[in-house]
């Protein structure tokens, strides 16, 4: 499918979404063309035939600014986001709605650039986008674009969460912190540079590999998108009678993520992930698990960096490498860089 | 330093015996933080109380600075930039956070620079820069000064909160309210101020220091060579962070303290007012003090009934002991700066400390 | 109001000089430090280098702790 280069009009103009006739043209084209014919809902509902049994469904809505970043864009994190939130379930990702929020003036290259990344991620993800919408509010109503995607995902062999004992295992599927830091490092006033770049990616390959492998050794998988680790494990630990303790020298951060965070007095424990899952395993069958995810490409830096244990019940907490510990609390606000 | 040795020496820091207790202020609130997010505060011996101290330039600065940036703002309609650091801080009414939810435009930098870069990329707006902090940050903001007057910036000042760490010390242990045998000096500062300011714990009230880095290998080396000083019954204050901090600190950045500030009375949350401890642009460089640029009258102070971070800065109550801790005060609706504020000893304790 | 990370210089142009620490570069202010010369290792806080670290004094207080810890073993080992 050629994208065409030859845009006449430049900015999406108003009177889209309201019917104006031209531009909702152009946009339908453009978004039938790139996406697919069936992305862009003709009568009132898509038609799915799904076999009977339990389905995977959820939501969430993009509003990351800036829109473009090194490792991804705002289009390719809706896509990813959905289908992580279906694979951690243990549900094969199928289907995706997308629905888009374009304020007046957003440029069309921009725009196309991202319905090409979408239709590239969903591609990889092995999706399909099978419904949209597409709205237009005023210039300064909106910042640019904003997506909303749901997703359903078919549970191919019953994989419910089984319930976590103590000795079982805490692993991770790289490195953390990236995405939060690239985004935070782009703000105009922080002058960093480094080759950092968002981790934003599909997760459903890997988790089914290791569904595929060890089917009765998973206990619970999260992605640890806001919030970062500690918050996924704050909240598995929260009211049990088990606590979860990770061990600092083992927790994968990149050089580059150590150096912003300690410039900005931020810990990557707590930073958003796009491409990170969390899961807690049977003892006997870690190892395993993590060679399963070393071989695929988004989990090469997988490691092992605790265990549940009832040191502090209902709580985490982080040995550092001289021995000591302290906890790792949930923190509701998000870190502001400071200075002290 | 290496990493083995630096375990090495936790463990003689953990296996180390003490006759009887020993309370050690440490006055920084980036140490507050550091003891315990390296987990070094977890080996102390049980006997060895760490005390925190007025170091936290959030915590000390009163209600009546931010009442009074919130008005300026309001009247002037200017853009504020600040650090991260003040923007939950409760004022007698409201908070920055508030009122930037209200839609006042508050911009959170990190560097003085980049609130200069912002006055000239917005020549038609108001800046004021909210500069507040201790001797490590204060050559920083009379440099931003100096650059504002070089490249002729009329749309740029900034309200000066700045303070200075030895009077406060000094002042805390006139009191003489808390018993305090020994104290961990704050690196950075001492990095532009030099250890000689610091002689007066050891000469006037007799008592040890130890000036020390922030990393854990700092950390241990600084506590232990406290706790040999305070055995040996040696007041004296040493450097133990001579990789930074010279015997004079750092001449430049003195001087360039003294070209655009003077020291002044200042006011502490918890201490009151403390002569000497406070910095005040000189009058060469008026225009760019946003005080005397923009007058208000804030409306009057108010504190929070209850709110006892005054004892907490003065080292009289640890958090667990104050009445507010954990209970109607938590980071989600905090009451005093020391919850606020990522440095401050409330907020550490609360994060860090198991019940 | 300590926040400060050690960094080195690896180019310096005009008023502003570039500091580095692992693999992150950012732009930095030295009219505090006017002499730094470039692989110099500097002490950075809030975009301005404060002060220069002395490697040598590094090493030498690595060696006293280490005689500290030396010293302290061998009066464990005697007996009691």
């Amino acid at each position: 499918m050629e994208e065409s280069k030859d845009r006449a009009i430049k900015k999406i103009l108003p009177g889209h979404g309201s019917g104006g006739k031209l531009m909702n043209d152009m946009i339908s084209v453009m978004i039938k063309e790139i996406l697919g014919k069936d992305s862009i809902q003709i009568d009132d509902s898509a038609v799915l035939d799904i076999a009977s049994g339990k389905i995977a469904f959820t939501t969430d809505s993009y509003t990351v600014t800036p829109i473009f970043f090194p490792g991804g864009d705002i289009g390719k994190l809706a896509v990813n986001g959905t289908v992580n939130d279906l694979a951690v379930m243990g549900a094969v990702p199928a289907f995706l709605s997308c629905s888009l929020i374009l304020e007046e003036g957003f440029d069309f290259e921009s725009f196309e650039k991202i319905l090409i990344s979408m239709r590239d991620a969903a591609g990889e993800a092995g999706v399909k986008i099978v419904t949209g919408d597409t709205k237009v509010v005023p210039n300064g109503k909106g910042d640019k674009i904003y997506i909303n995607t749901s997703g359903i995902g078919i549970f191919k062999n019953e994989v419910q969460r089984r319930e976590i004992k103590k000795g079982d295992k805490i692993i991770v599927s790289g490195t953390l912190g990236d995405h939060g830091i690239t985004i935070m490092s782009l703000r105009n006033d922080l002058r960093f540079s480094s080759d950092l770049k968002s981790d934003c990616a599909p997760l459903n390959g890997l988790i089914s590999e290791v569904i595929a492998k060890y089917p009765e050794s998973i206990k619970f998988m999260r992605d640890a998108t806001r919030g970062g680790l500690a918050s996924v494990l704050n909240e598995i630990t929260a009211g049990k009678d088990y606590s979860a303790g990770i061990t600092e020298d083992d927790i994968p951060v990149s050089e580059e993520v150590k150096g912003i965070c300690n410039l900005l007095g931020l810990d990557p424990l707590y930073v958003a992930n796009e491409g990170k899952v969390v899961i807690i395993a049977s003892p006997e069958d870690a190892d395993g698990i993590v060679n399963v995810m070393k071989s695929n490409q988004y989990g090469k830096d997988s490691a092992i960096i605790g265990e549940i244990d009832s040191l502090y019940p209902g709580k985490v907490y982080i040995k550092t490498f001289i021995g000591g510990k302290r906890l790792l609390p949930l923190l509701i606000e998000e870190q502001l860089p400071r200075i002290c | 330093m290496d990493r083995e040795l630096v375990k090495k020496l936790a463990d003689v820091l953990k296996n180390r015996k003490l006759p009887e207790e020993v309370r050690i202020m440490e006055v920084c609130g980036t140490h507050t933080a550091e003891f315990f997010r390296t987990g070094v505060k977890d080996l102390f011996p049980e006997n060895l109380i760490l005390i925190d101290g007025p170091g936290c330039p959030v915590c000390v600065t009163p209600n009546s600075y931010l009442d009074l940036v919130i008005e300026i703002a309001k009247k002037y309609n200017a853009i504020l930039a600040t650090f991260g650091d003040m923007i939950k801080v409760p004022s007698s009414y409201s908070s920055l956070a508030k009122e930037k939810a209200d839609g006042m435009d508050i911009r959170i930098v990190y560097s003085p620079l980049d609130a200069l870069r912002m006055a000239e990329e917005n020549p038609d707006r108001e800046i004021i820069f909210l500069s507040v902090g201790f001797e490590t940050t204060a050559p920083a903001e009379a440099i931003i000064i100096m650059e504002a007057e070089k490249k002729g910036l009329t749309n740029f000042s900034i309200l000066s909160c700045n303070k200075l760490t030895p009077p406060a010390v000094d002042a805390l242990l006139s009191a003489d309210e808390v018993r305090i045998d020994g104290f961990i000096i704050p690196g950075h500062v001492s990095t532009i101020t030099g250890r000689e300011p610091w002689n007066f714990i050891a000469d006037k009230y007799g008592k040890p220091g130890v000036i020390s880095g922030f990393e854990a290998h700092d950390l241990i080396t600084g506590v232990l060579a406290l706790l040999d000083l305070l055995e040996k019954r040696e007041a004296v204050v040493t450097n133990e962070y001579k990789t930074a901090v010279r015997e004079k600190g750092n001449p430049n950045a003195l001087k360039i303290i003294d070209t655009v500030f003077e020291i002044c009375p200042a006011e502490w949350r918890g201490l009151g007012e403390i002569p000497g401890s406070g910095l005040r642009i000189r009058d060469e460089y008026s225009r760019f003090d946003a005080k005397k640029k923009f007058p208000a009258t804030p409306p009057p102070v108010k504190e929070h009934a209850g709110c006892r971070c005054g004892d907490l800065l003065r080292g009289i109550i640890t958090p667990p002991e104050c009445p507010l801790f954990d209970k109607v005060c938590s980071p989600e609706n905090a009451v005093g700066p020391c919850m606020v504020s990522s440095e401050g000893p409330c907020s550490a304790y609360y994060k860090y400390w198991r019940r | 109001m300590c926040l400060a990370i050690p960094m080195t210089i690896t180019k310096i142009d005009g008023n502003y000089a570039i500091a580095m620490a692992n693999g992150v570069e950012t732009q930095v202010n030295f009219a505090m430090m006017p002499d730094i010369k470039i692989n110099d290792k500097v002490l950075v806080h809030a975009g301005f280098i404060i002060e220069k670290l002395d490697e040598e004094q590094a090493r030498e207080i690595e060696e006293t702790w280490a005689e500290y810890y030396a010293i302290l073993e061998k009066e464990e080992v005697k007996p009691a």
